[in-house]
């Protein structure tokens, strides 16, 4: 882009993405390798980057003592059942949003980057107060729903511009043809609109696996802590021995977006994300 | 044949049923957008409402309590509670430090990768993985990296001989701030990054290479080619990096939790701890009132300066 760099000039790019490197990589490397290193390997005065007797012992003991594993199925629960709802509710209203005008639509595409602006500890006061009103204060009901309602502004605006990259020709051709509005939307959008549906909901899903703050907030009972609040509550037992599974218990809390995250980075780079990122 | 036979029939139709059929759709409408405008309604816009109300009374937890409006008491407390002014300080210099750092060297990284340089398809990867992280987790990443005896950083400090400069950096009055400004810009880097990256793609090529042939620097062209073209883009992730920033919460929550001494105290903790802690509902609700309306008068200050240049 810049032309051909000089010598110099290409050493110094290979030593800043170096620096970039160690920067953004070496915490990761710590993580990994402080969840594969035994206990006493942990307490000794001088760690080494490289367990010197790794383990996986730390993985299970993170799910058997601390109850890792009891989370890590709330939290799964909780983030399939956001995913689903979020595209069964966004599926409609992104295509009323696209394919037609109307003042509806950019009120709702506002509060998108409305939403943004205010602070959680406004909304979780009230929201708190609501939940408790209808009998969904502390239960995974009340938290689903509460992902949902948070996961849909970006779900609609990416949705929606899911459905303008698909062709309005498409559909009138086959209304043309005879198909109703239902068969139009079942067999010409509904399969075109796949991709749009599967990335609606692993944004989802990632959003409810990660979220901490209203878990932290609206869950009292123990037994039903998603993985983050599990996590962040291990933090305080202190102990440099616990740091191993602690490190495992992480690992794995990253594992589902991770993977979510290669699979976006497919679809984003074949381009049939560009609708969700051009609005 | 068919289409031929047809056609008059959706001509006869047409005109006469136009007014029915649009009245038709616009129930379709709104029955469509109905699933999703319901609850947005009633567990986001009105919560909001309401807490921005409550910011006006003395709400506090515990049921039945009685509620009264108090009008503008408990922003007179604010005025005279330290502990907000030295939140409220932390808050901005934690919150415009990372969106700056985040943003400079998002840029230097995105640039890079517009480049065509070896183990670039690394650093890309290395670049969106802490995006992918739980905030819980890479709270907890970093805590290892600063552990005061099975860290990262203080074995670093010792390999290379310099001892001296090993320290609890999350538990040291003054190296707590910057020790949590840093995650914060390892934390948010590589969403800033991507974005570029893509505004840079976007960069048209004729434009540089016609640049290049007047005979313009590489820092000439980036300076009045890439910046300008990228300015809009640099403008919306900045002031969402921002916003961002300043209402973030669980990163800081794991990694100091607003500790040692309120040094880390954020405004969202501050707001967190009166809430949750105390029960006081009507001043936390104030908090983030007052909150809202310093985000949304430093951002048309940025704004109207960015504009201003612009034209």
């Amino acid at each position: 882009m810049f032309g051909k760099p000089s010598r110099t000039g290409r050493a110094l790019q290979y030593l800043a993405l170096a620096g970039y490197l160690i920067f953004l990589g070496f915490p990761l490397i710590w993580l990994l390798s402080t969840a594969f290193k035994p206990p006493r390997e942990l307490v000794r005065l001088h760690p080494t980057l490289i367990p010197s007797d790794p383990t996986v012992q730390n993985f299970v003991q993170a799910f058997t003592e601390q109850e890792l594993g009891r989370a890590a199925l709330n939290s799964l629960q909780v983030s399939l059942a956001s995913a689903v709802l979020t595209v069964l509710v966004a599926m409609p209203a992104s295509y009323a949003l696209a394919r037609f005008r109307s003042k509806l639509g950019t009120a709702a595409l506002g509060w998108v980057l409305l939403s943004q602006l205010f602070p959680f500890v406004l909304l979780i006061i009230p929201i708190f107060l609501v939940l408790r009103q209808v009998g969904l204060a502390n239960t995974h009901a009340g938290l689903v729903l509460i992902y949902v309602v948070w996961a849909l502004p970006f779900a609609l605006w990416m949705l929606q511009g899911f459905v303008r990259n698909i062709p309005r020709e498409l559909e009138e051709a086959a209304s043309v043809d005879g198909a109703s509005r239902v068969q139009v939307l079942r067999r010409v959008v509904f399969p075109l609109l796949a991709p749009g549906l599967v990335a609606t909901a692993l944004f989802s899903f990632i959003s409810a696996w990660n979220e901490f703050f209203f878990a932290l907030v609206l869950i009292k009972t123990p037994e039903l802590a998603t993985l983050p609040v599990a996590l962040a509550r291990f933090v305080g037992i202190e102990g440099t021995a616990r740091l191993g599974p602690l490190a495992a218990g992480s690992l794995l809390a990253t594992l589902p977006s991770l993977i979510f995250f290669a699979f976006m980075q497919r679809r984003l780079s074949s381009g049939s994300l560009a609708g969700a990122v051009k609005g | 044949m068919t289409t031929l036979a047809e056609r008059p029939d959706v001509e006869r139709a047409g005109p006469g049923r136009r007014p029915n059929r649009f009245r038709s759709d616009r129930t379709a409408i709104y029955l469509l957008l109905l699933p999703s405008l319901l609850p947005i309604l009633v567990l986001s816009v009105f919560p909001l409402l309401r807490g921005i109300y409550l910011g006006f009374t003395d709400a506090r937890a515990g049921r039945n309590v009685e509620v009264s409006f108090t009008g503008l008491a408990n922003y007179r407390e604010l005025l005279g509670d330290e502990l907000f002014w030295n939140s409220f300080k932390i808050g901005l210099l934690w919150a415009v430090g990372v969106t700056v750092l985040q943003f400079l060297l998002a840029l230097g990284l995105a640039l890079l990768l517009n480049q065509q340089l070896r183990f670039r398809g690394v650093a890309r990867v290395l670049a969106v993985v802490p995006w992918a992280m739980p905030p819980v987790v890479v709270g907890i990443l970093w805590k290892l990296v600063y552990h005061p005896d099975a860290g990262l950083l203080n074995e670093f400090f010792h390999r290379i001989g310099a001892d001296g400069l090993r320290t609890n950096w999350l538990g040291d009055f003054s190296t707590a701030l910057p020790a949590v400004i840093l995650v914060g810009v390892w934390a948010g880097m590589p969403q800033t990054t991507v974005v570029l990256l893509a505004g840079l793609q976007g960069v048209g090529r004729e434009l540089h290479e016609a640049a290049a042939v007047d005979g313009a620097s590489t820092w000439h062209r980036f300076r009045h080619v890439t910046l300008p073209a990228l300015a809009p883009v640099i403008v919306a992730i900045t002031s969402l990096d921002f916003i961002w920033n300043f209402n973030s919460f669980g990163l800081v929550y794991v990694l100091t939790a607003g500790g040692p001494g309120g040094k880390t105290m954020l405004p969202m903790l501050f707001a967190y701890e009166e809430a949750f802690r105390y029960g006081n509902y009507g001043y936390a609700a104030a908090l983030g009132n007052v909150m809202v309306v310093l985000i949304i008068a430093l951002l048309a200050v940025y704004l109207r300066r960015r504009l201003r240049e612009a034209n």
